[in-house]
């Protein structure tokens, strides 16, 4: 039976559920203040959940912390929530994000529109479903429950920017989430299961004429996860949308398309990995492929774009890019320092997120929105609040460009922060994946990765010295100490991530490890007493 | 049966794909709720084509799957149609603030110019 501590792996699903619903109940934007309480203990209690169960996952010799059966059916019939290392980093990750996104919000972005802080709860309850589900049909609905949470975060607000990309945006992620249900029909249809771990341990003994539909399966499925994580030529909307998404949800946002990338690496390491049979390693060089155009589109992008955030927008697409790419070469050390690299650049662009808010704010446009949002809402101008939180730092502009340097290195890979380290260790093991000569791609990924780490470098410089030193008449932009806070912790988690880059290495290659030999997992998660009736595949 | 469930499904979708292309709002909310309906027809085919099996056991049948349709597709369908109609709905409100903000139905938000 299960024990206490087993339910744990539940918590990140339940309790923003349950918060969010509070919320509701409490009386939504009338007790904006309750809200915001509850909202802040609660992504404090999922960051500490989450590195519980990290120590789990990591104590473990398979690292897999756990199979949660909801209903203590056997396991290929109910339904699953898996907790492995790599899903625990993704959780850690997530909640560390969010809570500095939150506590950046209440300074003033929760107050412009309606209903942030029960979004906020449901959006992290789909994205924590998203990495705990070993179920396709179960993720598709975690997924939609990210997604609903997210048009609304997007639209948070209002005004005219923010409804014409949410608008693309919604209707680009509902045709997404068609693709997904066509990709898991196909799927079922075929191998006669959704549960992620069965239908590892069906395809390597699916018939040949059958391949052709599971193939086609996963790839309409691929596709959509592809527009999440935001894959050339698939990706069109996601700059658009997230420079104009308010600048906490955009933050969060950068964890939104590591939604994405999470479930290509996951899948395409389970269903595809070596064990496949004859499908095995399906797809991986059209991720490769996918994710080289992903990061020159992103540096061509950042290179071009003229505000801030929209350079944000596209350091997005070369970091999901980068990651991809690193899938598609499939090998254990590239795949480990891809993860390092993920939990790095998702850091330091949502540091840059918040950042590009504070630094934009003396200027003219991001005044207008907020303004007319104000008006809207009736609030008075907050500036003059006497209940302000937080004090006004001085040397803001100093401050502040310490952070905008900070995030720079981290997004164009200089030293001394992580994300040095991260492409150091990428371009290492990409060199190195077989022995004596360098493979074609391993060249591509080194020419590619070095090419848009120089001009990401370009287009921050540029942007930081039109920010802090081309533009004498602006005003210094007040800035409060909860929101230039969240921005320096997540630079701070940057260098520790740096310092302690040994130990972290290690539980990444770990959890590499544990992808390539999937084996212990689908073991774990279908269990020895698992029922099994039927012809094993192939038809029903 | 097979052909008129194909031949309903790539009508549907066909028209759907059509409309969530062109460029007003309100012919692509019409597709999105066409393809919606494509994909859920979709998924009860992939369940295999049963007509006149119920999808749930009748007394003294349990354990014998060929007096059964497959309930499995019945359930996600279940699941589809409510999560697609949530999001339809939705999105029509999304549509309307656009269309109160922009004063035009373009998907850009602006005419294009001529």
């Amino acid at each position: 039976m299960i024990r206490f501590a087993d339910h744990l792996m539940i918590v990140p699903i339940v309790l923003p559920l349950f918060a969010g619903a509070m919320m509701l109940a409490l009386g939504g934007e009338r007790r904006r203040d309750v809200n915001a309480a509850l909202n802040v203990a609660t992504t404090f209690a999922l960051v500490a959940v989450s590195i519980s169960l990290l120590q789990v996952a990591d104590a473990k010799p398979t690292g897999l912390a756990g199979v949660y059966r909801l209903g203590d059916w056997p396991a290929p019939f109910a339904i699953v929530l898996v907790v492995d290392r790599l899903a625990a980093v993704m959780l850690l990750l997530t909640s560390v994000l969010a809570l500095a996104a939150l506590i950046f919000s209440l300074a003033r972005w929760h107050r412009v529109g309606v209903l942030f802080h029960p979004l906020f709860q449901f959006l992290l309850m789909g994205i924590n479903g998203a990495f705990l589900t070993g179920d396709l049909f179960n993720l598709f609905v975690f997924f939609e429950v990210l997604l609903a949470a997210s048009y609304g975060l997007v639209l948070h607000g209002s005004g005219l920017p923010r409804v014409t990309a949410g608008l693309q945006y919604i209707v680009i992620n509902l045709a997404a989430s068609l693709l997904f249900l066509i990709g898991v029909s196909l799927i079922y249809g075929i191998a006669g299961t959704l549960n992620m771990a069965d239908l590892a341990e069906r395809i390597p003994r699916l018939r040949a004429e059958d391949r052709g539909i599971l193939e086609a399966g996963a790839g309409i499925l691929g596709i959509a996860f592809l527009v999440k994580a935001g894959m050339w030529p698939l990706c069109f909307w996601l700059p658009g949308t997230y420079a104009a998404a308010p600048p906490p949800v955009a933050s969060i946002f950068a964890m939104l398309t590591k939604v994405g990338v999470y479930i290509v690496l996951r899948l395409s390491l389970l269903l595809f990995g070596d064990s496949a049979g004859a499908s095995a390693h399906f797809g991986s060089e059209w991720l490769l492929l996918g994710g080289l155009a992903t990061v020159a589109f992103g540096t061509i992008g950042s290179l071009a774009a003229q505000d801030m955030a929209r350079l944000a927008a596209f350091s997005v697409l070369v970091s999901s890019g980068t990651v991809l790419a690193a899938v598609g070469m499939g090998q254990v050390a590239v795949i480990g320092a891809a993860l390092f690299y993920l939990v790095s650049s998702t850091l330091g662009l949502g540091a840059f997120f918040l950042l590009v808010e504070l630094v934009e704010r003396g200027r003219e446009p991001g005044a207008d929105v907020l303004a007319v949002t104000r008006e809207l809402y009736g609030e008075e101008n907050e500036l003059k609040d006497p209940q302000e939180v937080g004090i006004a730092i001085p040397a803001t502009m100093g401050v502040l460009g310490v952070a905008f340097i900070g995030c720079a290195a981290i997004i164009s890979g200089l030293p001394p922060l992580s994300g040095f380290l991260a492409k150091f260790a990428l371009l290492t093991a990409a060199l190195n994946t077989a022995p004596g000569a360098i493979s074609a791609p391993g060249w591509a990924f080194l020419l590619i990765l070095v090419l848009s780490g120089l001009a990401a470098l370009i287009a921050l410089t540029r942007a930081g010295i039109r920010a802090f030193w081309a533009s004498p008449d602006r005003a210094v932009p007040r800035v409060r100490l909860i929101e230039i806070g969240p921005v320096l912790v997540l630079l701070l988690l940057c260098a520790i991530q740096t310092v302690q880059a040994g130990p972290i290495m290690r539980y990444m290659r770990a959890t590499a490890e544990s992808l390539h030999a999937p084996q212990d997992h689908i073991r774990g998660v279908l269990g020895a007493t698992a029922m099994r009736f039927g012809p094993p595949a192939g038809g029903s | 049966m097979e052909v008129v469930l194909a031949l309903g499904i790539g009508v549907l979708t066909g028209s759907g794909v059509w409309l969530v292309l062109r460029p007003r709002t309100f012919q692509v909310i019409i597709g999105m709720s066409l393809l919606s309906y494509a994909v859920n027809v979709f998924i009860i085919a992939m369940g295999r084509v049963r007509v006149g099996a119920p999808p749930i056991l009748a007394a003294r049948s349990a354990g014998d799957p060929a007096q059964f349709a497959d309930p499995l597709p019945q359930a996600l369908v279940l699941t589809a149609i409510v999560i697609s109609f949530a999001t339809t709905a939705l999105f029509l409100v999304v549509l309307l603030a656009s269309r109160g903000l922009t004063g035009t139905d373009h998907v850009d938000g602006r005419e294009p110019e001529q």
